[in-house]
């Protein structure tokens, strides 16, 4: 865990005092109580048929404060903030904004709960900004394979790729790269292991 | 609208995939500009924005990194930045959208990088920049494209959220179909034209990448489109370079080429299919090329 002093998108503080509700509020600026559970936000989803908790479900156990399950819940991973469920609440609720939230969270409490492709795919392609402010692909596969263990995922496209030019061999650096350093120390990036 | 004016300039932000997997976006968009008097004057220095890996984990970079690239932007002087991505211009724009309505996020983000914000940038989608276009898209519009129907695919970021976007409809939108109109294709009414196409999942959920471009591609095939009208690399990706797994998995060989519209914009204006990037794509686009007796490209087959 970071130990940084700089500000954190969550306040400071042991999380368990207080609610999961007054930890969202605080971080977005949203109220889960608004929520009236009227369903439109799942009803949208384009991951809703994969996840155990639908959208408008994960806002209820927010309500419900039901911690434990919601924070070990896969489904806030899926969500792909497209965005649908929040041009479509009615209720002028963030359903996306939340969601982005509660991943926050997890990370800093228990990053051992994310799934490991995940993971590994955000960490893989954070580690690619880091290092060239830019993301290159090719070096954001190869990392992403070995964190991932999905090893032989893929591998028959990369003649395709490299036939068609769509695969940069060497990575380009910007020229600025401690400006990108200095954000991310200073975002005190908690990094998915 | 600045339909018919003199030459408009824009600041550019390609984004990652447009010097790589996208390179097809990039080429085409540089092979029409000249022909829209429109001069892309790329950021210096421009880092990624931080796309889905940054905003769900960490809220705060995700405003960073975007807003560095916003910094550098009002320091070249510019009002107005053109993201092609529409992930990108997703970030970009909520970035904007943050330094604008959000104090406590703005000061933390200007001592992050150390500088302040000057003037706010304007953020545009490749939607909105082409909207105000379409005169002289018309207008250059040489080669008849009459017969050709084609289904613009906005995906989930293009119009959405509206509140960030503040542009076109975000349930029924039109300004795809204005443009594809322009260059002279017809376009279709379809059902999945806001159906997000699984974004970041390409490598990390692959069959849900493949569930969702099911339902687009049966829809767009269904509709009688000969091509899928896109406007993100990322949705690119998942459509053409995916598309024959999904028709594998679909049962349903018909193949639809999915083009870029800068490069259907292209093609009305009679340019060379290889300078537009035609030659790139998985789903061989030879037979919709012949269609409008556009030319030939080389077509390799996936592996
Ligand atoms: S659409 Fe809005 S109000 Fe309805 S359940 Fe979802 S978040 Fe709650
Ligand atoms: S933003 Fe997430 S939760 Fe909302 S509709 Fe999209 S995938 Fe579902």
């Amino acid at each position: 865990m970071s130990t940084s002093s700089q500000p954190l998108a969550l306040s400071a503080g042991t999380p368990h005092n207080r609610s999961l509700s007054a930890q969202i509020l605080d971080v977005t600026g949203l109220d889960p109580a608004r929520c009236y559970q009227c369903g439109k936000c799942s009803a949208g989803c384009p991951m809703a048929s994969e996840m155990d908790l639908k959208t408008h479900e994960i806002i209820r156990l927010l309500q419900l404060d039901m911690r434990e399950r919601l924070l070990a819940s896969e489904s806030i991973w899926m969500c792909l903030t497209c965005e649908t469920c929040t041009t479509r609440c009615p209720n002028v609720f963030d359903p996306a904004a939340v969601i982005d939230a509660l991943r926050e969270i997890v990370l800093r409490e228990n990053p051992g709960l994310v799934p490991r492709r995940i993971s590994a795919f955000h960490s893989a392609f954070l580690d690619q900004i880091r290092a060239n402010g830019r993301v290159f692909e090719f070096g954001l596969v190869a990392s992403y394979k070995l964190r991932s263990g999905a090893l032989f995922a893929d591998v028959d496209s990369v003649p395709g790729m490299l036939a068609r030019g769509k695969l940069a061999l060497a990575p380009r650096r910007i020229e600025a790269i401690q400006d990108i350093r200095r954000i991310f120390e200073q975002c005190a990036m908690e990094r998915p292991r | 609208m600045r339909n018919g004016e003199a030459a408009m300039k824009v600041g550019y932000f390609p984004g990652c995939s447009l010097h790589a997997t996208a390179r097809e976006y990039e080429e085409s968009l540089k092979a029409i500009a000249p022909a829209l008097d429109l001069q892309l004057e790329e950021i210096r220095d421009w880092a990624c924005c931080g796309a889905t890996s940054a905003h769900s984990t960490n809220h705060l970079l995700s405003v960073a990194l975007p807003a560095r690239t916003l910094v550098l932007a009002a320091r070249q002087n510019l009002d107005r930045v053109f993201a092609p991505c529409a992930a990108c211009y997703n970030r970009l724009a909520s970035a904007q959208h943050a330094i604008e309505h959000d104090k406590k996020v703005a000061s933390q983000v200007e001592s992050i990088l150390g500088a302040s914000f000057g003037h706010p940038i304007g953020v545009l989608s490749i939607a909105q920049l082409l909207s105000e276009m379409t005169d002289r898209i018309r207008s250059k519009a040489i080669v008849p494209l009459k017969e050709l129907k084609v289904a613009c695919y906005y995906g989930c970021l293009l119009v959405r959220p509206p509140e960030i976007c503040r542009f076109d409809d975000p349930e029924a939108p039109t300004s795809l179909e204005s443009i594809v109109t322009a260059a002279g294709a017809v376009p279709v009414k379809w059902d999945k034209a806001l159906e997000c196409c699984g974004g970041g999942f390409s490598l990390s959920r692959t069959a849900s990448v493949v569930r969702l471009g099911r339902s687009i591609l049966r829809s767009a095939k269904d509709s009688g489109a000969q091509a899928l009208i896109v406007a993100c690399p990322m949705c690119h990706s998942n459509l053409d370079f995916r598309q024959r797994a999904i028709n594998r998995s679909a049962g349903d060989d018909r193949p639809m080429p999915v083009l870029f519209i800068s490069q259907l914009v292209g093609l009305s204006m009679g340019l060379d299919p290889v300078r537009l990037g035609l030659n790139r794509h998985f789903v061989n686009p030879q037979p919709f090329l012949s269609t409008i007796s556009a030319g030939r490209v080389e077509h390799r087959e996936q592996a």
